[in-house]
């Protein structure tokens, strides 16, 4: 049973930061109708980042982190205005490989400065643990989550309660009505290009804090597109628990599988995700929360 | 005249090219094809027949003009080829975004390897013959093409896109667990042996006073073999089938209520887009002698998908062209690097890149490049090209 909570909450630990990626996921989707395949390199800069301001720079990790979400969203505007904006209109594959092409040449800038070697992240947790009734928790896995649920509220709280806010619904809604309406809907895929990135970045420096940052990092972004599939390209709500799902999801198989079904292999938890969401699709081809397709011939 | 002559052969039924009349007549490339057969041809003008046949030639006269190593590349840049082919054919023709493909190229690489090695080795090696594991690996990987087909069929656009993503991923996973056929993670296992019907293409012979080495028997054998498939595409993309491939792309909502099963097009796409993908890696396998179950994860999926943006989306001789280039590029961006004072080119790590991370950023950038700037690819500049003298001096 303790192994079983234990397990529970490094799930929702790991879910958490596919939660933040996959929210960036569903936000670009939403307003500008592109799967942003340059999302792992977004959250790579931001890891990045921090560990060469806490590290190099002796900056203190919030600070770091406040930083790199700042650089992040700026990187993730300027790729919106200079590649996808001029885009609008072209096939769904021509933006996709748009976005995959920045992907790789953002990626081997940043891998650049990380090199072969697992770069430190000096954050204030470590890999430290505290027991909560028996349960082992590492303090990292808790900071993740309540960044998290920060965000997502922050979130929440500026969708619904915001001029903004509701000027993106809008114009998620119905882009024409919403430009008539007074609506500058670039401005809306600006702005949501930014969040997203700014999330990458959260995303990424609490994913490797304590671990710290190393090539293979942006493999993490890649799992939130699992997240994302079965909560719904288009939905918040989704995300959240979609991403939430995928966390438990790798956690559980990684505790259990290798015991349980050695057959698949020893790291097959790092796959899970997919055959997760291979699963969902099969009953459920546009996610749990996603809007069915509706198409006029 | 000539549509008199064309229509009446069409109705007659026969096969007789109405155009070679034609082209006595009028020096030009043609502008309009005078009869329906004519446009359907698979070599429908004479500037195309002599171009195809130049080329040819070219290719095989280089068997002789190049150092063997190069050549090595060119046929590992012909055997990606004919999977750039089998991409274009599921992702251009009928507009199926898979960035799958890199898994059935690793299928076909490891049918070929467990039935075509030979030797003692913790692998499976059967060591059959070339006529064995050449066809079981193009037979088998578009079976299993077939048969994940249906999943991918319910989908559509982006969710289809990260779905065949995670296809490659769990591939990945397995071929590195299954160490008994890939090898394992970082160790690998050695490819089938280039045999075909007891006639060994690697190695040095001496043909009636003509002496080739293997490489140069090698490149010659995969330059027929990705020939005769690009034929084969050919075809397939002007039959019935290559129109309903155009037309589920187009909009496959209209499709089908003309007449075009959306469920059975589309599996065909992914069943003969995955064989010709199992037949690629078969030949790599085969050239390079050696594979390794991280070869053929998400960044060669983004290769063969560069490869047809590159060349050129829904075109054969495009998705050709795309695979040589991507195939030369480590090459041309190791040139690139002796020429760039920021280079660092003696590997201890001091300048500001290295060559290969020169080649992942300008194939990055190229991919970009392509899609804002000319989407049709090498094509479409080629068209353009054409096109411009076509007309010259006037713009239209």
């Amino acid at each position: 049973m303790t192994i079983l909570l234990q397990t529970l909450a490094t799930g929702l630990a790991i879910g958490s930061v596919y939660t933040l990626l996959a929210v960036g996921f569903v936000m670009i989707y939403k307003a500008t109708r592109v799967i942003n395949f340059a999302h792992p390199s977004l959250m790579l800069v931001g890891a990045t980042t921090t560990a060469l301001l806490t590290v190099q720079l002796s900056v203190p990790f919030f600070v770091s982190v406040l930083a790199s979400v700042a650089v992040v969203a700026l990187l993730a505007a300027v790729i919106e205005r200079l590649a996808v904006r001029p885009m609008i209109g072209k096939s769904v594959f021509a933006i996709v490989l748009a976005t995959i092409g920045l992907d790789v040449a953002v990626r081997v800038v940043a891998g650049r400065w990380i090199g072969n070697a697992v770069r430190p992240i000096r954050d204030p947790w470590g890999l430290d643990t505290v027991a909560m009734g028996g349960v082992i928790v590492q303090q990292r896995h808790i900071a993740t989550f309540f960044v998290m649920v920060l965000c997502v509220g922050a979130l929440y709280l500026f969708f619904q309660h915001s001029r903004f806010g509701l000027a993106m619904r809008a114009t998620a809604l119905d882009q024409e009505a919403a430009a008539v309406q007074g609506i500058s809907v670039g401005r809306v895929f600006a702005v949501s290009w930014l969040i997203a990135g700014a999330l990458a970045a959260v995303a990424g420096s609490f994913a490797s804090s304590g671990v710290g940052v190393d090539q293979q990092t942006w493999l993490i972004a890649l799992k939130a597109l699992p997240a994302v599939i079965i909560g719904g390209l288009d939905s918040i709500q989704g995300a959240l628990v979609g991403g939430l799902t995928v966390g438990i999801v790798e956690a559980v198989v990684a505790v259990y599988q290798p015991g349980a079904i050695p057959v698949l292999g020893q790291s097959f938890a790092l796959v899970a995700p997919y055959v997760a969401m291979f699963l969902v699709l099969l009953v459920r081809p546009f996610g749990i929360w996603g809007t069915r397709e509706v198409e006029r011939v | 005249m000539n549509s008199n002559r064309g229509l009446a052969a069409l109705s007659a039924g026969r096969a007789r090219p109405p155009h070679v009349v034609a082209d006595r007549k009028v020096r030009h490339r043609h502008r309009m094809y005078t009869s329906y057969a004519q446009q359907r041809a698979i070599l429908n003008t004479g500037a195309r027949r002599k171009s195809v046949l130049l080329i040819a030639g070219m290719a095989v006269a280089l068997t002789f003009m190049m150092p063997d190593e190069d050549l090595v590349l060119l046929s590992v840049g012909l055997a990606a080829a004919i999977g750039a082919i089998g991409l274009n054919l599921v992702t251009g023709y009928a507009g199926q975004i898979s960035l799958g493909h890199a898994f059935f190229v690793g299928l076909g690489a490891y049918t070929a390897s467990c039935l075509g090695a030979t030797g003692p080795g913790r692998e499976v090696a059967l060591g059959w013959d070339g006529l064995v594991w050449f066809p079981a690996a193009f037979v088998l990987t578009g079976v299993v093409g077939v048969v994940l087909a249906p999943v991918a069929v319910r989908l559509r656009g982006l969710y289809l896109a990260i779905v065949t993503l995670g296809l490659v991923l769990i591939g990945v996973h397995f071929f590195r667990e299954l160490t008994h056929i890939t090898g394992g993670a970082g160790l690998g296992r050695s490819g089938p042996s280039f045999t075909f019907a007891g006639f060994e293409l690697d190695v040095d012979r001496n043909f009636l006073g003509l002496v080739m080495t293997g490489e140069q028997i090698s490149y010659l054998f995969v330059l027929i073999v990705m020939i005769a498939m690009a034929a084969c595409a050919s075809n397939l993309v002007r039959s019935r089938l290559g129109r309903a491939f155009a037309a589920i792309r187009d909009r496959d909502l209209v499709a089908d209520p003309m007449g075009i099963d959306p469920f059975r097009v589309k599996m065909t796409a992914f069943g003969v887009s995955s064989a010709y993908a199992g037949a690629a890696g078969a030949l790599l396998a085969a050239i390079t002698g050696y594979i390794e179950p991280s070869g053929f994860g998400l960044s060669m999926s983004i290769q063969y998908l560069a490869m047809i943006l590159l060349g050129g989306l829904a075109s054969i001789s495009g998705s050709i062209a795309g695979a040589l280039f991507i195939t030369v590029l480590p090459r041309l961006s190791q040139s690139l690097a002796g020429l760039l004072p920021f280079m660092d080119d003696s590997g201890s790590g001091a300048g500001l890149l290295t060559a290969f991370q020169l080649e992942q950023i300008l194939y990055g950038l190229l991919i970009v490049l392509f899609v804002l700037v000319e989407p049709g690819g090498l094509v479409g500049i080629w068209n353009r090209i054409r096109s411009y003298w076509r007309s010259f001096p006037f713009t239209y």
